[in-house]
């Protein structure tokens, strides 16, 4: 049942980080070409575009989906191809909970982080 | 019952890059694999890195300033790269494993047509569109700028 | 094409008495028309190493007993052709993904111990129906197709050998397990989904591969284990959505009534075996 589950969620959040992190790649990549989401001009990177983006709910909302949809996707992506190492019982259920904690740590500060870049672009 | 012990021989490491005479297939998933964990080291990196902004504009040119140059400019070309090839071999991977572009189940006459090569031609396309949104990210990163 | 007149043979030897390393050794023999890898294992075993072990039978690509690696693929040596090999020599070594018992013999049991595992068998709940029939459970040309090029399997191992992730993890059960499993799933006379379900949900299932392709490749019976593969994984996440539930398994069909013989269709022979005294086992 394991990993019919989490397998299926693997998908499912492959294809949500398939349109979050392509918007994101967009934007901080292409703006050259695209010009997306960079209101002051200049470098998508340039605190003046990143404070106008962080105050945007939109933009909370989609990067703590993309970064909740990232993590498990790529940390469950991890534990197959460490499990595909052929290691034991032991060693495989060591990597489940130390990938589940640090994903789970990640996840935490990394949304703590645009809350509250968020909230001070808010103040600003 | 055998009384004898067995020589071990599995392949390991080498069986999962293959290479010289395997199929494209082969060569995707075992480039879908570096490049997802290229991705991920970079994505927990960038975590960290970002975090910067919930301080303000001086911590956020701070961070900003310890990840400029060439060096920096080049390593991101190739994780926008390893993202498009990720991401259109993640859709193909998505339609196959899902059962939907490797056809039904057919009576084996030889010479054999194989699931295989029901879906070769996402295969190929995954290949095309993956190059050419690379190259579209090259012009962005190196010419225009 | 035509064979060269001699042809080199790089076999990779091991012996378990002296438990050293495998080693290669070559042997040099004529090549004639039409040789296979088998042949030429035979002339070599006949003329030059008396000593040299390997697993072969019906020499016809039925059985599934010589799957070996030749020239860096899995391959059945009875389905293989010296002349298609090039020019080279055709180097041949036991199976890989499996331990060597000696010289070309590789140890397939535990291939055998996870195809046994996902219960690769009918199973259903009308027991006395199953064991002694009144008639045949009733099954159309479509429902048959869903599952008849996965029943071609001849268990060689020439796909565990060619599957990347067989080539590292021991627990994940393999292209062919998997795929018989999905032959029996697939089939509409089958009631066993739920059963097979404990086993395939876990790290025994579908869930390691990763459509690399090459279980299909190197299938000598055209089975295509991938694509059994990628239908279970179907089956399985949408049962996990809850969008499928396996139908009920074909009931027991109605005979057709009687119909006039075509008179020009002969009797069928006698039998040439008692099959009431087949049927009895000393047991009962």
């Amino acid at each position: 049942m394991r990993d019919q589950r989490l397998w299926t969620w693997h998908v499912a959040a492959g294809l949500v980080v398939l349109v979050t992190l392509a918007l994101h790649m967009a934007i901080m990549h292409l703006d050259a070409l695209l010009g997306l989401f960079n209101p002051a001009g200049g470098h998508p990177i340039d605190w003046a575009n990143v404070a106008a983006r962080s105050r945007q709910g939109f933009f909370l909302v989609s990067y703590v989906v993309l970064l909740g949809a990232a993590l498990f996707h790529g940390l469950y992506g991890l534990r197959t191809i460490l499990h595909e190492l052929g290691p034991g019982p032991a060693l495989r259920r060591g990597v489940d909970v130390t990938l589940l904690a640090g994903g789970g740590v990640l996840f935490v500060f990394g949304a703590w982080a645009a809350w509250a870049a968020f909230a001070l672009a808010r103040t600003v | 019952m055998l009384d004898t012990k067995g020589y071990p021989n599995r392949l390991g490491l080498r069986g999962w890059v293959g290479g010289g005479r395997w199929g494209l297939e082969r060569y995707l998933y075992t480039l879908h694999r570096l490049t997802g964990l290229g991705l991920l080291v970079y994505f927990l990196l960038h975590i960290i890195v970002t975090s910067a902004r919930a301080f303000g504009a001086a911590a956020w040119d701070a961070s900003m300033a310890r990840v400029t140059g060439p060096v920096f400019v080049a390593g991101e070309y190739l994780v926008f790269a390893a993202f498009v090839f990720h991401a259109a071999n993640g859709v193909r991977l998505a339609l196959v494993e899902l059962g939907w572009a490797i056809g039904r189940p057919i009576e084996p006459v030889y010479p054999y047509r194989t699931s295989v090569d029901e879906q070769r031609p996402l295969a190929v396309g995954v290949l095309i569109v993956a190059a050419l949104l690379a190259v579209v990210g090259g012009l962005d990163f190196f010419v225009l700028h | 094409m035509n064979a060269p007149a001699r042809v080199t043979f790089r076999i990779r030897r091991f012996d378990p008495v002296r438990q050293s390393p495998p080693s290669w050794e070559d042997f040099e023999i004529p090549a004639v028309a039409g040789m296979t890898v088998l042949d030429g294992l035979r002339t070599i075993k006949e003329t030059l190493a008396p000593t040299l072990a390997w697993r072969s039978s019906c020499r016809m690509g039925v059985c599934g007993s010589c799957g070996m690696f030749i020239n860096g693929h899995p391959r059945l040596a009875c389905n293989t052709q010296i002349a298609e090999l090039g020019s080279g020599p055709v180097t041949v070594a036991p199976l890989p993904n499996f331990d060597t018992i000696r010289d070309l013999v590789p140890d397939l049991r535990p291939m055998f111990d996870k195809h046994a595992a996902l219960s690769p068998y009918i199973i259903r709940d009308d027991h006395d129906e199953m064991y002694e029939p009144t008639g045949e459970y009733g099954q159309t040309p479509e429902e048959l197709e869903e599952f008849l090029q996965f029943t071609y399997c001849i268990k060689c191992g020439c796909c565990m050998a060619a599957c990347p992730t067989c080539a590292t993890d021991p627990v994940y059960s393999g292209p062919m397990p998997l795929g018989q499993a999905h032959r029996y799933n697939a089939d509409s006379r089958d009631g066993g989904f739920t059963t097979r379900k404990t086993a395939l949900a876990g790290d025994q299932g579908p869930w390691r591969c990763h459509y690399a392709g090459e279980c299909s490749r190197a299938c000598p019976k055209g089975v295509d284990p991938a694509r059994a593969i990628q239908l279970m994984k179907r089956q399985l996440v949408f049962d996990y959505l809850r969008l499928y539930s396996q139908p009920c398994p074909a009931g027991v069909v109605t005979p057709a009534p009687a119909s006039a013989r075509r008179p020009d269709v002969p009797e069928a022979p006698a039998p040439t075996v008692d099959v009431s005294r087949a049927r009895t086992s000393p047991s009962c």
